[in-house]
C-alpha cells in the first residue's frame, strides 16, 4: 500500500465573494468569474497568464489551447495528461498530471502526448505465474539499477521501484499491491535508464494475481450453479409479470441487509 | 484547507459526530428513509430534471414530438460534420465484421467477446482506448453473489431504484448474467477486494437492499479497464483500435440496414469510410455537455455522440428526459468541482450533514432522492454551505468512516479520494468533505432489448449510450455490471448476426433526409452535432479568434 502524501500543498484559495450570496441554482459558475491572482507559465515554452489557482490543464486550456492529446478522464485516473516541469532557479525536473498539479509562477511546462512503450502480446490462460513470466516477457526488468528516479517520478507517490524489485523476485502479490493504483501515465518509464515499461509489468502482474494467486470465493461458484440451473427461473417469470402496484408493493416491504 | 469562515460550521460537524457514531452502531437507520410520497414530492420541487425548462419537445425524427432533455434535443436538431455526397462508398477505407464505437468498457468487452464468437473488429474511438467514463468508476459494481442475496432480489432493488420504469427483460439480463460477469473479470485477471477467507468483500450503495457493492479498492473502474484494454490488445490480428478517430456518423445499406461508419481522424481532420455487417454503439454518456450548467464527473469525451449518430439513422431513444445528477459531487476546493465523491463513502458511513452539523436525510436513498434533498437542503432551506465562488454543499462526514472502521481504513480503501485532497491540505481522515450533485449519468439512450438490437437492424448499442435498463434513475453499481452484461451481449449477438448478414448497396441517404427534415421543420441552426470535444477557452482568448474563413488544416 502506497503511503500517501502531499507533493504539491497549496493554501486555499481566499473567497473570491463575501459568503452569504444567493445562487439560484448551482452552475458552473467558474469560467466565468473574473479571476484576481494571475500568474505567468511558459506553456511548451511560451508565456501565458493564468489564473494563480488553476491545474495545470486548466492554464492551458485558460490560454486558449484545444487540447486532444493530453486530456481524458480529468480527474486523476486515465493517466492521459502526463506533464514534465521545471521551476525558476531550480535544476530539478518535474513530473505530474495536469489534471491533477496546480499551476506556480514562472513554471515552464510541456504536456507528454503519448508515451513510447512496449507490451508483448501473451495469452494468459497459458502463463504461469512465477518469476519467468517476468524473465520471459520483460527480460529489461532484470536490468534495473535500483536509482529510484521512476519512484521519483511518479505521480501518485507509489514506490515504483519496489514493485520492479518484487517483480524481479517473482513476487507477484507485492507488485500487485504496489501498482495497484498505476494510472500507467509513462512518467515513470521515460526517467528509467533501464528502459522499463513500468506500468505494463504492473499490469501483467496484477492480471497474474487476479487470474492465478486470488483465494476463490465459494459463495460466487455456489451462485453460479445457481444461476446455471435456472433456479431463480420462477421468481424471475412471477415478478415480470407483476403489474407497477404490486412491484411497488413488494418494494416497499422489502426487508433489508 | 478550509476558508476560516467555514470554521463554525465545521466545528459544530465535530460537536455532534460522537452522537451520530452511536446512532450508526445502533444498526437502526440513522435518518428515517422516505417514504413513496416524500419521495414524489421532494422530487417535484428540487429535482432540476423537474424544472419546466429543463425540458423541450424534439421537432424531427424517431421521437419527434416527445419532451426531451433541452440540450439533447439541441444536438439531435442539429447539422452533420459532413456533406454525404462527398464520400465514395464504393471503396471503403477498412472492412471488417463489426464496427465498435468507442473504446470505454462496454465497447471492449463487445470486442473481446466477438472475437471469441468468431467475429473481427474495429474498435474507433475517440480519444485513446479507455479514456472513457469506465477508467473513472470508483464504488463498485453491483452483482449478487452472497447467501443473504439473489438475481431476483437485485431486480427489485434496480427496479425501485428507476421509479418502475425500467424494460424488465433488460433488468433480468443485468441481474442474471452478474454473479457470471464476476466471475469473468476474475479469471481476466481483476483484483476484486476480498475476505481474508476469499469469500467476496462486498458493501452495500444507495438503493440496495443487500451488499453486493463489489469493488478494487476504489480504482474499480481503472483496474476492469485496464484488464480489458489488455486484453483487447492482446489479439492485435481479429481486434483494430483506431484512436482519435471517433464515429461521426453511420453508413446504412440500401435496404436499411446498418452497414459501417465515417471516422473522422482530429489530428489530421481526413475522414475515413468503415464498412462493417455490424455495428455496435458503445460511445457512453454525455458530461460534457454541461447540462443545466452543472458541473460533471464525467470523462472528457462524453459529449453525447451515438445518440446523434444513432437518432440520423432512425434509432429510438428512450427515457432521455432524465439525467442523473450524483448526489456527492465535490464543491471545493474550486479545482476539483464536479469531481465524483464515490457512494461507497456513505456505504461505508460517510454521513450528509448540514451546516448546523446535523444529518437531513438517509444516506442511501436513490440517488436522485438523495440529490434533491441536498438541493432543498441548500436552496430552501439555506442549511449548506457556500464556497468562495458562490457554489453551495454539504457536508459528507468522512471522519467517521475512520472511526466505525478502524484506522487506516481510507487510505487502505479510498486511496484516490485521500490524494485528490491531501493535495490542497484537506485531510478526509479528519474533516469532512463539501459536497453538491454533479451531472453524472445519462439514465436513457438508445432504446435496446436484451440481445442490444435497436429498431435499427445490423445496430447495437451498449452501456451507457443505451436506454432501459435503469429506467430513469440507476442505481450505483449497476452501470459497471451494465457494460459488462451488455457489452458483452452485444458481442455476442453482433458477432452472430454477421455471420450471416447480407449487405446491400452502402449509403448516406439518411444524412440527406435528415437535413431535410431539419430544413422541413424550419429549424435554423448552426449547431453541428456530434459534438466530440467541449470547449473551455477563456472569454478573453474566444474574442481575439477572429479568423473570418478557415484555409486547409490550420485553425
Ligand atoms: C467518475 C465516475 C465514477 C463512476 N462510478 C461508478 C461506480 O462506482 N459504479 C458504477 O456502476 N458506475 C459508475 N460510473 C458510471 C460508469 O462508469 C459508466 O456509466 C460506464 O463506465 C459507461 O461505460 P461505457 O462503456 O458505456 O462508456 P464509456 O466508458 O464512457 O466509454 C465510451 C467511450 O466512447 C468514446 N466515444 C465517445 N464518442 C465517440 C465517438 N463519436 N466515436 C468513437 N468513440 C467515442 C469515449 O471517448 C469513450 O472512450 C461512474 C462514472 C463516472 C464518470
Ligand atoms: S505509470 Fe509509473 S509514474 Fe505513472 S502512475 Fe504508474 S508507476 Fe507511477
Ligand atoms: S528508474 Fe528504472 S533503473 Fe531506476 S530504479 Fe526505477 S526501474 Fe530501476
Ligand atoms: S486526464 Fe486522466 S489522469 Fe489526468
Amino acid at each position: 500500500m502506497a503511503k500517501i502524501t502531499a507533493k504539491t500543498k497549496v493554501k486555499a484559495a481566499k473567497p473570491k465573494t463575501k459568503p452569504g450570496k444567493t445562487a439560484k441554482t448551482q452552475t458552473a459558475s467558474a469560467k466565468s468569474e473574473p479571476p484576481k491572482a494571475m500568474v505567468t507559465v511558459y506553456i511548451m515554452g511560451k508565456a501565458h497568464k493564468v489564473p494563480a489557482d488553476a491545474t495545470i490543464m486548466g492554464a492551458i486550456e485558460y490560454a486558449g489551447y484545444q487540447i486532444k492529446r493530453g486530456a481524458g478522464c480529468r480527474e486523476g485516473f486515465c493517466g492521459a495528461c502526463a506533464t514534465v516541469y521545471r521551476l525558476p532557479g531550480d535544476y530539478k525536473i518535474y513530473t505530474g498530471m495536469a489534471c491533477m498539479t496546480l499551476v506556480q509562477d514562472g513554471m515552464w511546462l510541456s504536456q507528454l502526448p503519448a508515451i513510447p512503450s512496449q507490451k508483448p502480446v501473451y495469452d494468459l490462460d497459458k502463463l504461469e505465474p512465477n518469476v519467468a513470466v517476468f524473465q520471459k516477457l520483460y527480460p529489461e526488468v532484470f536490468r534495473c539499477v535500483a536509482c529510484n528516479t521512476c519512484t521519483k517520478a511518479c505521480p501518485q507517490d507509489l514506490e515504483v521501484m519496489d514493485y520492479i524489485q518484487a517483480a524481479k523476485q517473482g513476487n507477484i502479490e507485492k507488485v500487485m499491491d504496489l501498482s495497484f493504483d498505476c494510472l500507467s501515465c509513462g512518467l515513470c518509464a521515460i526517467r528509467c535508464p533501464a528502459e522499463i515499461v513500468h506500468f505494463n509489468v504492473g499490469i501483467l502482474a496484477r492480471r497474474l494475481y487476479g487470474k492465478y494467486l486470488r483465494k476463490n470465493s465459494d459463495h460466487l461458484d455456489k451462485m453460479l450453479k445457481n444461476v446455471k440451473s435456472k433456479k431463480y427461473d420462477a421468481a424471475y417469470k412471477e415478478m415480470m409479470k407483476m403489474k407497477k402496484d404490486e412491484l411497488k408493493k413488494k418494494y416497499y416491504a422489502r426487508d433489508s441487509e | 484547507m478550509y476558508p476560516d469562515y467555514m470554521h463554525d460550521s465545521l466545528k459544530k460537524v465535530d460537536e455532534t459526530r460522537q452522537k451520530r457514531l452511536e446512532l450508526e452502531r445502533s444498526g437502526k437507520n440513522v435518518f428515517p428513509p422516505m417514504t413513496a410520497e416524500e419521495r414524489e414530492d421532494v422530487l417535484n420541487k428540487f429535482h432540476p430534471d423537474y424544472k419546466p425548462e429543463s425540458r423541450r419537445q424534439v421537432h424531427i425524427g424517431p421521437n419527434k414530438g416527445e419532451l426531451l432533455t433541452t440540450e439533447v434535443a439541441d444536438i439531435l436538431e442539429s447539422h452533420s460534420r459532413i456533406e454525404s455526397k462527398l464520400f465514395d462508398l464504393t471503396t471503403p477505407d477498412y472492412e471488417t465484421d463489426i464496427l465498435i464505437v468507442g473504446a470505454g468498457g462496454a465497447g471492449c468487452a463487445a470486442a473481446i467477446i466477438a472475437r471469441q464468437n468468431g467475429a473481427q473488429s474495429i474498435i474507433s474511438t475517440k480519444l485513446r482506448m479507455g479514456d472513457a467514463n469506465s477508467m473513472m468508476s470508483q464504488g463498485g459494481m453491483q452483482a449478487a453473489v452472497t447467501e443473504k442475496d439473489s438475481p431476483t432480489i437485485h431486480y427489485l432493488d434496480a427496479l425501485g431504484g428507476g421509479h418502475f420504469d425500467n424494460k424488465p427483460d433488460l433488468v433480468r439480463a443485468l441481474t442474471e448474467d452478474g454473479p457470471e460477469v464476476v466471475k469473468w473479470l476474475e479469471d481476466l485477471g481483476v483484483v476484486w477486494d476480498k475476505n481474508p477467507d476469499g469469500s467476496m468483500y462486498v458493501l452495500h450503495g444507495g438503493g440496495t437492499s443487500r451488499k453486493r457493492m463489489h469493488s478494487c479498492r476504489d480504482y474499480t473502474g481503472a483496474i476492469i479497464m485496464r484488464t480489458l484494454m489488455d486484453e483487447v490488445r492482446n489479439h492485435p490480428d481479429d481486434i483494430k483500435v483506431l484512436e482519435f478517430m471517433p464515429t461521426v456518423e453511420l453508413i446504412m445499406d440500401d435496404k436499411g440496414r446498418c452497414a459501417g461508419g465515417i471516422l473522422y481522424n482530429m489530428e489530421t481532420e481526413e475522414y475515413f469510410t468503415v464498412k462493417a455487417k455490424a455495428v455496435i454503439i458503445a460511445t457512453g454518456g454525455y458530461g460534457r455537455l454541461h447540462i443545466r450548467g452543472f458541473d460533471t464527473t464525467n470523462h472528457y469525451g462524453a459529449t453525447g455522440d451515438g445518440l446523434v449518430i444513432a437518432y440520423r439513422a432512425g434509432a429510438k431513444l428512450m427515457y432521455m428526459d432524465s439525467v442523473q445528477y450524483h448526489p456527492t459531487g465535490s464543491v471545493f476546493p474550486e479545482q476539483i468541482a464536479g469531481f465524483l465523491i464515490t457512494e461507497k463513502i456513505r456505504g461505508a458511513g460517510g454521513q450528509p450533514i448540514n451546516k448546523f452539523g446535523e444529518l437531513f436525510v438517509w444516506p442511501r436513498e436513490p440517488r436522485d432522492v438523495e440529490s434533491a434533498s441536498f438541493i432543498r437542503e441548500c436552496l430552501e432551506r439555506k442549511n449548506g454551505i457556500q464556497t468562495p465562488s458562490g457554489r453551495w454543499g454539504v457536508w459528507l462526514d468522512s471522519p467517521l468512516i475512520e472511526i466505525i472502521q478502524g484506522d487506516g481504513y481510507m487510505n487502505k480503501n479510498f486511496p484516490a479520494m485521500y490524494r485528490q485532497f491531501i493535495r490542497y491540505n484537506i485531510d478526509i481522515t479528519k474533516e469532512p468533505m463539501l459536497v453538491y450533485p454533479s451531472l453524472h449519468y445519462q439514465n436513457g439512450g438508445v432504446e435496446i432489448n436484451d440481445h442490444c438490437e435497436t429498431n435499427v437492424k445490423g445496430l447495437y448499442v451498449a452501456g451507457e449510450a443505451s436506454g432501459g435498463v435503469h429506467g430513469r434513475n440507476r442505481l450505483m453499481g449497476n452501470s459497471v455490471l451494465d457494460y459488462n452484461v451488455f457489452g458483452r451481449r452485444a458481442g455476442k449477438f453482433a458477432a452472430g448476426y454477421a455471420k450471416s448478414a447480407p449487405i446491400g448497396k452502402l449509403s448516406l441517404e439518411h444524412i440527406t433526409a435528415y437535413e431535410n427534415e431539419l430544413k422541413k421543420a424550419k429549424i435554423k441552426t448552426d449547431r453541428v452535432a456530434p459534438v466530440l470535444l467541449p470547449l473551455y477557452t477563456s472569454d478573453e482568448v474566444k474574442k481575439r479568434q477572429l479568423t473570418a474563413h478557415y484555409e486547409g488544416t490550420l485553425r
